[in-house]
């Protein structure tokens, strides 16, 4: 954004779209509701009693600082994601691609954001709201160690004390991120239940929050958990398409035919489906992790996949009401993905409601098409993909001839943090455009 | 049991002294072994049992309880089998359920799912597949609800709910079905509830309040928290037995709580403390039971006796 009068006029933009869609005004004026947090039959408030005044009050600060600008808080969000961020990250013409597919494939970079992953949109955000509410410490999950770092390096940047919750299992899939995390000066602290990944990491965050709540924010990575973290998380992430849209029609002079991003919990799915929501003739595709496999394992309590769109039914976790992987009696199943940052049984409350609406198609590839589009953009792009991003070129692969004439591919994030994982995951199976890895084996020579 | 007048055994519960409230998760560390454990509670001098539903996610319980919840799982703990569960127990005493809202929310509608439903998750088993949104003439369930779940759990003898991820803000269908089956639906009152929240938590409450003695998940401490005679002493205007919970694991601590006021003692992790050690040391189920019995009696006593220090007598200050 190039001044104060755009930038206020984006934000107000954004701001009467979020009362649109919640289908309620605020009221007086200008002023922007933080609505009920329902999307649909989707969403709500499920959590313990303990933490019900905090997401009050965390309301209440999002009402005022993020939707009606107090203080000048989205200004101070938009100066520092300029500066610090390194906001408005590039779209960029993939030229390769667009010849392979003949489709013309642009890329939206937001592996170019400071931290290599769009989780920075919204950690800035929220650490930054932490302090403007008076909080003096701040708790996170992670999954693939993308929103633990970018957590990290925000807390750093605003010298607020930060502690990380992150499964063993991922602890051992991501190194790269924990030693980010720790330089950053952040504690870092293992969870050993369950599997290890995403969701025990998450329940673990809120348990810590239950426990600290007085003086303590968790900054919630993606768009889920419960009113106003969804709606909250995708209104910062929602820069993505802000610009995207922007970009595309100044580079084609037209509207994408679709838009595609993977989605785990969804935050870069919504950030940059967002301001393309009103363009019905833009397709819409969130791209999930199918796995090794679509079906669940109900006796096992496994999904070996982490496509709870496709496949998930409604339930409540974590918070919302949304959609889940789970068994007959309402059992969380453990998921599965190649990618840390997908592997998790829900997904965010307004995807699921976007998907019923027929807004948002839900598709999926596995773990094999991930690692294939990985190594496809790396090699004819020059850009390595996150695990998690991989899939988006995977389904590209798979479906280019579905997705029109123009498409805007958002590259969530780079893929330093998995290059051991893609190393090891490609020997072990046969991609057919992987390079000959057989130097990596019994360790690097 | 019989499943009439639930709302009047739990008054009568909290009736004549102060109530001893314990806690286990059915299943832990299996079904025949719970049993016996529940019925040593009650022998013990359980006024009220909450019998913990296992859920994967427990967000609001300590490591105590978390593992408790995994052994339980591990054994085949299901909805279904709670029920026969609470069928089969011989106690005489009423029971609550203790349970997350997924479990609850999802019950009747298994049949109509068809997400763990291999076959139809499997319908093109190419790389990628496009899941249709709709209009692929699969019915959804029109909307999922508490209501088969509260009317099976009347059907067996359970008396009300305590539900720790269901604040009053999202209790109303849950109440309805109680209020149509008769049920109480306890809920929990936090440190840091504020005179307005409590309002609108009394509104959807019954039975008793479990007043959380401090902040955090549950789990066995030495210190009871200063805040518990804070949280009695907001509460002395509700018209509901109150009881504390989160912490308390000697009959001292018990005593010191019903000394400041408490209606009820609400103790799960120092027994499951029990239950877990006994499993670990692979002892037989009578002699974890006996221990389980004796700290059982150990609570009971510590709640009499606090209640006994009172002064002046707390006339219609605790019924
Ligand atoms: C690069 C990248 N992309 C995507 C995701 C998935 O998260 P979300 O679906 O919230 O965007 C992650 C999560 O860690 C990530 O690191």
């Amino acid at each position: 954004m190039s001044s104060e009068g755009e930038r206020s006029e984006a934000s107000d933009r954004a701001g009467s779209k979020a009362t649109r869609e919640n289908g309620r005004d605020g009221g007086d004026g200008d002023h922007v509701s933080a609505g009920d947090g329902k999307f649909g039959r989707y969403g709500g408030q499920y959590v313990p009693e303990a933490l019900m005044p905090a997401i009050g009050e965390l309301t209440d600060a999002y009402e005022r600082y993020v939707l009606n600008n107090e203080g000048g808080f989205m200004d101070e969000f938009r100066r520092r994601i300029r500066e610090f961020g390194g906001r408005p990250t590039p779209l960029q013409r993939a030229d390769r691609l667009s010849e392979r597919y003949d489709t013309e494939v642009y890329l939206k970079r937001e592996d170019l954001l400071h931290g290599g992953a769009h989780k920075l949109n919204n950690a800035l955000g929220q650490v930054l709201l932490a302090k403007y509410m008076g909080k003096e410490r701040i708790i996170a999950e992670t999954g693939a160690g993308q929103h633990g770092t970018a957590t990290a390096m925000a807390a750093a940047h605003l010298d607020m004390p930060c502690e990380v919750y992150m499964g063993e299992r991922d602890i051992n899939r991501q190194r790269p991120n924990v030693f980010r995390m720790k330089i950053n000066g952040s504690a870092v602290t293992p969870v050993t239940t369950g599997r290890g990944t995403l969701k025990e990491a998450i329940s673990e965050t809120m348990r810590d929050w239950a426990t600290n709540v007085e003086d303590t924010h968790y900054v919630i990575g993606s768009v889920v958990g419960p009113h106003p973290f969804p709606r909250m998380v995708r209104d910062f992430q929602s820069l993505i398409s802000e610009e995207a849209r922007e970009q595309i029609v100044d580079r084609t002079g037209a509207l994408p035919d679709s838009v595609v991003a993977c989605a785990g919990g969804g935050s870069n799915t919504m950030g940059t489906f967002h301001n393309f929501i009103g363009d019905e003739a833009v397709d819409l595709f969130a791209v999930e992790a199918g796995g090794s496999s679509l079906a669940v394992d109900a006796e096992e309590g496994v999904a070996p996949n982490s496509a709870s769109l496709s496949t998930g039914s409604e339930g409540v976790l974590h918070g919302a009401r949304t959609k889940l992987l789970q068994d007959h009696d309402g059992q969380i199943v453990e998921s599965h993905s190649v990618s840390s940052g997908l592997d998790y049984a829900g997904v965010g409350p307004e995807l699921a409601h976007l998907v019923d609406e027929g807004r948002v198609t839900p598709v999926n590839v596995d773990d094999d098409a991930a690692l294939e589009g990985f190594h496809r953009l790396s090699q004819e792009e020059g850009i390595i993909p996150a695990l998690e991003t991989a899939h988006a070129f995977g389904y590209l692969h798979e479906h280019h001839d579905e997705l029109g004439d123009v498409t805007v591919i958002n590259v969530s994030g780079r893929g330093d943090k998995d290059l051991d994982t893609a190393i090891e995951e490609t020997t072990k199976r046969d991609i057919p455009n992987a390079p000959d890895m057989s130097m990596f084996e019994g360790g690097l020579r | 049991m019989s499943d009439d007048g639930a709302s009047d055994r739990v008054a009568a519960a909290f009736a004549d002294g102060p109530a001893f409230v314990p806690y286990l998760a059915v299943g832990d560390p299996d079904y025949e072994s719970s049993l016996a454990y529940v019925e040593a509670l009650a022998e013990g001098g359980a006024d009220v049992i909450e019998l913990g539903l296992p859920f994967s996610e427990p967000i609001a319980e300590g490591p105590t309880i978390q593992n408790a919840v995994v052994r339980a799982l591990e054994s085949g703990m299901t909805p279904t089998r709670f029920f026969e569960f609470v069928e089969e127990v011989d106690v005489d005493v009423p029971l609550v359920c203790m349970t997350y809202y997924n479990l609850i929310y999802q019950y009747g509608e298994s049949e109509a799912r068809s997400v763990s439903d291999a076959s139809s998750a499997e319908r093109s088993s190419a790389n990628s597949r496009a899941a249709k949104p709709r209009d692929d003439g699969e019915e959804r369930p029109a909307s999922k609800g508490p209501r088969p779940f509260v009317e099976k759990a009347a059907s067996v003898g359970i008396s009300g709910f305590v539900v720790p991820d269901l604040p009053a803000e999202e209790a109303g269908p849950l109440r309805e079905a109680c209020d149509e089956f008769g049920l109480h639906l306890i809920s929990i009152v936090a440190p840091t509830t504020d005179e307005e929240r409590l309002d609108q938590l009394v509104e959807v409450s019954s039975g008793y309040l479990y007043v959380q003695a401090r902040l955090g998940v549950t789990g066995a401490s030495s210190s009871v928290s200063d805040r518990t005679g804070e949280s009695l002493a907001r509460l002395s205007d509700v018209d509901l037995p109150k009881a504390v919970g989160f912490g308390i694991s000697s009959g001292e601590q018990a005593a010191t709580i019903v000394e400041a006021g408490a209606d009820g003692i609400i103790v799960g992790s120092a027994l499951v403390d029990i239950v877990a050690e006994g499993h670990e040391r692979d002892e037989p189920t009578e002699e974890t039971a006996a221990r389980l019995e004796t700290k059982a009696r150990e609570l009971k006593q510590g709640a009499v006796d606090g209640y006994g220090r009172r002064t002046p007598a707390p006339e219609g200050t605790s019924d």
